[in-house]
């Protein structure tokens, strides 16, 4: 992607996306509670609440599982217009025409997302819950990526690149941006698994950590899965848990293994081949913190039976890092590109394209 | 008819065999020392719940009495359908009180009418979660001091579980027969299923967290026992 003329900085614009970034992420933290706290069908109407206008709903019936759901609608209700008005003003006032369409997405995505949460309850539907989780992700990372699109330091890298890799890294830099997105596709994957896990109801499967059920690989029989259940005694979210369910959190365990050690070669290559002052290298660093934070937390969700806070804690840890490999992916791309002997390697650079002459702040 | 017609009608009536209904009953027990049950901490977290209460309410899972009897196991005529008396049955009803619902385990027909109270002073949902094909999914409001909810269901069905999200430690569990052929064990371990027609049956037991076990039994003309122990393994 290139802008053959500057674009000037919007700086209200600008913060106005990362403010539309930072409340979708106390969204996906209500709505992680609202799963945590297994409440997603203590309202059973929606659009309204309780027979009310949502936004008239009194306070007084706030209670139990209702605070959960009903402050995530309000809240949803909240992104909803931030998106709204983020995409008209991405319309009318940048004058990029690829981010007018990723505002439009943005803001289709938004209603999809919606839409989505209400059909969830009204048809009762369990897996529609987890596609709502795995929306609620991306959409998180989309609102990040239009910060990251409307801020200096991306609008100056055309202009006066400051950020630039030189071309002897540049080369290099092919192979760590793949690795990154590999990790980051795994991620994803991994969300997925803990989206379906939680939408299984059934509390933990497996209930101590390092070991499963004491061993290094858990006794999935029928007469094993039986006794774990006469000895599973939950106060909510009862239901009994399969064979199925304790082989998906291994499967879990195993790609957070997994994500761990991708993390942990991308970070020793960002250094290696950047230097451990590149941002990029630095970016690693937390992503990787990230990543052994989200572990603990893992443990942390097992040892506490599955604590609300702590289960919440842990998706959006789980959000954080996705957004991280998301953002290091596209800004090692955008500085690659800014660098005069770059040629891409993929057809992706052909997504953005050259566009016209443009005026800033139209 | 004369006199003789009457002995004769007497003496062929007085020949031919009568077979009556009989009960099975029994009694179920417990084998092994069952984990110790849960406080409802959440409950107690939540101020109108909590109210209610001067201690921590706890689970009640495994209900098993001094001499190791056992509550709540569902005893019923295997394979037996199609022979639903529902539709003229009284209403079964299922409470809600002390933000816990009332029976936790209850058993009806298909057909027969559930009928689900609100005896607390706070909103309830009840939210019915069927998993066979069928029987309807349903999530309902239920203010305090609302009418009833009246519930059917036409399959059978196993444990279905009837939930509230708004107090996510509030369950029930309905089984749905399609027969009057099951009993459901009391505070004794003891269960009596009525009425069982001659026959040989297979008589199990279902019990939520132990799982089932089986007895084939022969009914004639009298009542039949039959006993039922549950290991925790």
């Amino acid at each position: 992607m290139s802008e053959s003329v500057s674009v000037k900085m919007n700086r209200p614009l600008h913060w106005f996306a990362v403010l539309t970034a930072l409340f979708t992420f106390l969204l996906l933290g209500a709505g992680g509670l609202v799963t945590s706290h297994e409440a997603g069908m203590s309202v059973p109407d929606w659009p309204n609440s309780y027979g009310y206008n949502m936004f008239l709903f009194p306070p007084s019936q706030w209670i139990g599982g209702i605070f959960y759901e009903h402050t995530h609608r309000l809240i949803a209700s909240g992104v909803g217009l931030m998106t709204t008005i983020l995409a008209m003003w991405l319309w009318f006032k940048d004058s990029r025409k690829w981010l007018h369409w990723i505002g439009v997405g943005a803001f289709l995505l938004v209603v999809v997302q919606g839409v989505l949460g209400g059909l969830r309850v009204v048809l009762a539907d369990a897996q529609l819950g987890i596609f709502h989780a795995i929306i609620g992700q991306l959409f998180f990372v989309l609102t990040c990526a239009i910060a990251l699109f409307t801020s200096r330091w991306w609008l100056a890298q055309e202009s006066s690149p400051s950020d630039r890799i030189n071309s002897q890294t540049a080369a290099g830099m092919t192979a760590l941006r793949r690795l990154v997105l590999a990790t980051t596709a795994l991620i994803l994957c991994q969300l997925i698994i803990g989206a379906t896990m939680r939408q299984q109801h059934a509390g933990l499967a497996i209930s101590d950590f390092p070991l499963a059920y004491g061993k290094i690989w858990p006794d999935t029989s029928a007469a094993a899965v039986q006794s774990y259940n006469e000895h599973r005694l939950n106060v909510i979210a009862e239901n009994p848990i399969t064979a199925f369910q304790i082989i998906l959190q291994m499967v879990h365990r195993i790609a957070a293994l997994a994500i761990c050690v991708l993390t942990v070669t991308c970070a020793w290559q960002a250094r290696r081949r950047l230097g451990k002052k590149d941002s990029l290298a630095k970016l690693a660093l937390v992503w990787l913190a990230l990543i052994l934070g989200q572990i603990l937390l893992g443990a942390a969700t097992i040892w506490s039976n599955k604590a609300a806070d702590v289960a919440t804690a842990h998706v959006l840890v789980g959000a954080l890092s996705l957004v991280t490999g998301a953002l290091w992916f596209i800004i090692a791309f955008r500085r690659s590109a800014a660098s005069p002997e770059f040629v891409p390697a993929t057809t992706i650079s052909g997504a953005y394209g050259a566009s016209p002459a443009m005026t800033a702040n139209k | 008819m004369n006199k003789i017609s009457l002995v004769l009608l007497i003496a062929v009536l007085a020949n031919i065999p009568v077979t009556q209904a009989a009960d099975i009953i029994g009694t179920v027990t417990l084998k092994g020392t069952p984990p110790p049950e849960v406080p409802y901490a959440p409950l107690m977290n939540d101020s109108t719940c909590s109210a209610m209460y001067t201690s921590t309410p706890t689970t009640h899972f495994y209900v098993v009495g001094l001499n190791h009897e056992l509550a709540d196991a569902i005893v019923s005529l295997k394979g037996v359908t199609g022979k639903s008396t529902g539709a003229n049955q009284s209403p079964v009803v299922l409470d809600q009180k002390g933000c816990l619902y009332v029976p936790q385990i209850l058993a009806i027909q298909t057909g027969q009418k559930l009928m689900v109270k609100n005896s607390d002073s706070c909103i309830h949902n009840v939210h019915c979660v069927p998993a066979v094909s069928g029987n309807p999914e349903s999530n309902q409001v239920q203010m305090p001091g609302g009418p009833d909810l009246t519930y059917t269901f036409p399959q059978p069905e196993m444990f279905m579980k009837f939930k509230c999200d708004v107090h996510p430690w509030m369950f029930a569990w309905v089984t749905v027969f399609d027969s009057p052929y099951y009993g459901i064990s009391d505070k004794e371990g003891k269960f009596v299923i009525k009425n069982v027609p001659p026959g040989k049956y297979t008589v199990e037991a279902d019990h939520r967290k132990l799982g089932t076990l089986t007895r084939d039994v022969e009914v004639k003309d009298s009542d039949v026992t039959v006993n039922f122990t549950f290991d925790v393994k």
